[in-house]
C-alpha cells in the first residue's frame, strides 16, 4: 500500500505508544517521517529501525523555538512538509478538581494544548508551499465527554477539538485539512500515568461494545487515513476510534 | 491497494452517484460487490463494467422480503456477506407547513426504514462470517438542520441514532456500525432535487475547502470504514463535508 507516497510527516511524541505506531505505519505506506519526542534514546531507536525514511529530532512541544527548528529541519531533510500529527500528550494521576494544583493544570495545558497550537501555527507556511497538507490532532474521547478525575486533561482535549475547527476554517483555502482523532482506551504507556494497572485497564474496557482495549496500531490506521488523499473532503471534524465507548449506555450488563 | 480483499459488500442505491462510486472503488480494492438498486438498467450496467467481482440484484429497500432475498442471494453468489453500505436515499426540499404525510412518509420509508431493515437483515450472515462492518450513509443533515428538510433531516438524524444502538448491540459479535455524513456532493440525487451544478458550486464555494465534494471522496471514506483499518471504530459519525459543519466565519 503506497497510500502515503509523497507525504512528509512530522509526528510528535513518536518515541513510543501511538506516535511510534504511526511512524512505523506511515513509513510502511510510503511516507517520510520526522519523529520527535523528548525521550531521545527511545526515539532514536525507533528511527534507526525505520531506516532512511525516518529521522529523529528532539522537540519539546511547548517550545516555540523548538518548533521552528524542527519544522525547518524537516523541510531541509525531506524537501517539504505536508502532514503533521500532533500526538504528544500527557495525563496526570487521577485527582478531583479540588485536589488539582495550578501547576498540574498548567503543565497539562502547556503540553496537550499549547503544543498543538504552536504545531499548527508553525506548519502553515511549509504546507502552503507544498500546495496543501493534513494536520491530525490527537484529542481523546475526553475531548467528547467528561472523565472523572481529569479536569486538566479534558480541558486540554476539548480545546484541541475546538482549535481543530478554527484551523480548518482558516486553512481550508490553502488546501490544508485539519481534523481531530479521538482514541478511546488504548494500551500505551500513558495509561500507566493515570495510576491504572494493565489488568485494571483491560477489565475496564470489557464493558464497551467491542469489549476490548485498543492497540496503538488501530489509531495509526486512522491517522494514516486522515493523512492520505483518501480523506480529501474531510476537514474540521472529529474522527472517533473508541470501540463504541461514546455510542451510548446500555441497560443490559 | 487491496485492503478490501476478502470482503463481500452489499451496496444499496448503487446504480449511480455515491453508491456506484463505492461499488467501483470497493472492487478496485479487492472486494466482491453486490450492487442493488431499483434502477435495474443502470445498476446492471455498473455491474457489467466492473466484471466478475460485481453482481446486480434488484432491491427495494423499503421491502422486508426484498431484503431477505437480496441478502440470501449475496451469500449464495459470493459465499458470505461482511460489509453493508446503506447508501440508498432520496432528498426532498419542502417547507414544513407544505409537507403532507405522504411526502413525509416516502422519505422516512426509504431513508430510515430501509436502513433499519438492512441492518436487521445482515446481522445474521455477518455473525456467521465472524465479523462485519455496516456503513450507514447519513448526511450533514443528520448533524445540523436544513431548511426545507423536515422529512430528510428527521430520517438522517434517525440513521445517526440507530447507528449507535446497532453498534452497541452488535459489537459483541464484532460487527461495527458507523455513519458517514457527506456534505454537498455532486450526484444525481441533488440535481433531481432542483439544484443545478452552478447553483451547487456557488453554495459550496463558501465552505472551508471551497468546493463541492465528488462521489469518489465519499467512496474512500466508506472503503476505510469497510476495511480492517477501522477495527476500533464503531457507533461514531464520520464526516466528509469540506468543513461545512466546522463553524461559521465572520469574514467573507
Amino acid at each position: 500500500m503506497g497510500a502515503l507516497d509523497g507525504k512528509v510527516a512530522l509526528i510528535t511524541g513518536a518515541a513510543r505508544g501511538q506516535g511510534a505506531a504511526e511512524a512505523r505505519l506511515f513509513v510502511e505506506r510510503g511516507a517520510k517521517v520526522m519523529m520527535t519526542d523528548v525521550l531521545d534514546d527511545e526515539g532514536q531507536q525507533v528511527a534507526a529501525e525505520l531506516g532512511d525514511a525516518a529521522a529523529y529530532m528532539r522537540l519539546d512541544v511547548t517550545s516555540e523555538d523548538g518548533w521552528k527548528e524542527v519544522v525547518a529541519a524537516t523541510v531541509e531533510k525531506f524537501g517539504k512538509l505536508n502532514v503533521l500529527i500532533n500526538n504528544a500528550g500527557i495525563i496526570t494521576p487521577v485527582a478531583e478538581l479540588h485536589e488539582t494544583s495550578l501547576a498540574t493544570f498548567q503543565k497539562v495545558t502547556d503540553v496537550n494544548q499549547t503544543g498543538v497550537f504552536l504545531g499548527m501555527r508553525e506548519v502553515v507556511e511549509p504546507m502552503k508551499k507544498a500546495g496543501g497538507g493534513s494536520i491530525v490532532n490527537i484529542a481523546s474521547i475526553d475531548g467528547l465527554i467528561g472523565m472523572y478525575g481529569a479536569v486538566a486533561y479534558c480541558a486540554s482535549k476539548f480545546a484541541v477539538r475546538g482549535m481543530t475547527k478554527v484551523a480548518a476554517i482558516e486553512l481550508g483555502k490553502y488546501g490544508i485539512r485539519v481534523n481531530s482523532l479521538h482514541p478511546g482506551g488504548v494500551k500505551t504507556k500513558i495509561l500507566d500515568d493515570t495510576g491504572m494497572t494493565e489488568a485494571q485497564a483491560e477489565e475496564a474496557f470489557k464493558a464497551i461494545p467491542l469489549g476490548r482495549i485498543a492497540k496503538s496500531e488501530e489509531m495509526a490506521t486512522l491517522a494514516a487515513y486522515l493523512a492520505s488523499d483518501d480523506a480529501s473532503y474531510s476537514t474540521g471534524s472529529e474522527f472517533i476510534a473508541d470501540g463504541g465507548l461514546t455510542a451510548g449506555f446500555a441497560l443490559e450488563g | 491497494m487491496s485492503n478490501l480483499a476478502g470482503k463481500v459488500a452489499l451496496i444499496t442505491g448503487a446504480a449511480r452517484g455515491q453508491g456506484a462510486a463505492e461499488a467501483r472503488l470497493f472492487a478496485e480494492r479487492g472486494a466482491k460487490v453486490v450492487i442493488t438498486d431499483v434502477l435495474d438498467e443502470e445498476g446492471r450496467q455498473v455491474a457489467a463494467d466492473i466484471g466478475d467481482a460485481a453482481h446486480y440484484i434488484h432491491l427495494d429497500v423499503t421491502d422486508e422480503n426484498s431484503w431477505a432475498a437480496a441478502v440470501k442471494e449475496t451469500v449464495a453468489h459470493f459465499g458470505k456477506l461482511n460489509v453493508l453500505v446503506n447508501n440508498a436515499g432520496i432528498v426532498q426540499v419542502k417547507a414544513l407547513v407544505d409537507t403532507s404525510v405522504a411526502d413525509y412518509m416516502k422519505v422516512i420509508e426509504i431513508n430510515q426504514l430501509g436502513v433499519f431493515l438492512g441492518m436487521r437483515t445482515v446481522a445474521g450472515p455477518m455473525k456467521e462470517a465472524g465479523s462485519g462492518s455496516i456503513i450507514n450513509i447519513s448526511s450533514i443533515d443528520g448533524l445540523i438542520g436544513m431548511s426545507g428538510g423536515s422529512a430528510y433531516c428527521a430520517s438522517k438524524f434517525a440513521v445517526r441514532g440507530m447507528t449507535k444502538v446497532a453498534a452497541m448491540e452488535l459489537g459483541p459479535d464484532n460487527i461495527r456500525v458507523n455513519s458517514i455524513h457527506p456534505g454537498g456532493i455532486h450526484t444525481p440525487m441533488i440535481t433531481q432535487a432542483g439544484m443545478d451544478e452552478s447553483v451547487m458550486k456557488d453554495i459550496f464555494s463558501k465552505v472551508p475547502l471551497g468546493r463541492v465534494g465528488q462521489p469518489e471522496e465519499m467512496a474512500t471514506l466508506a472503503a476505510y470504514l469497510a476495511s480492517d483499518d477501522s477495527s476500533y471504530s464503531t457507533g461514531s459519525e464520520f464526516i466528509a463535508d469540506g468543513g461545512l459543519t466546522a463553524g461559521f466565519s465572520l469574514e467573507h
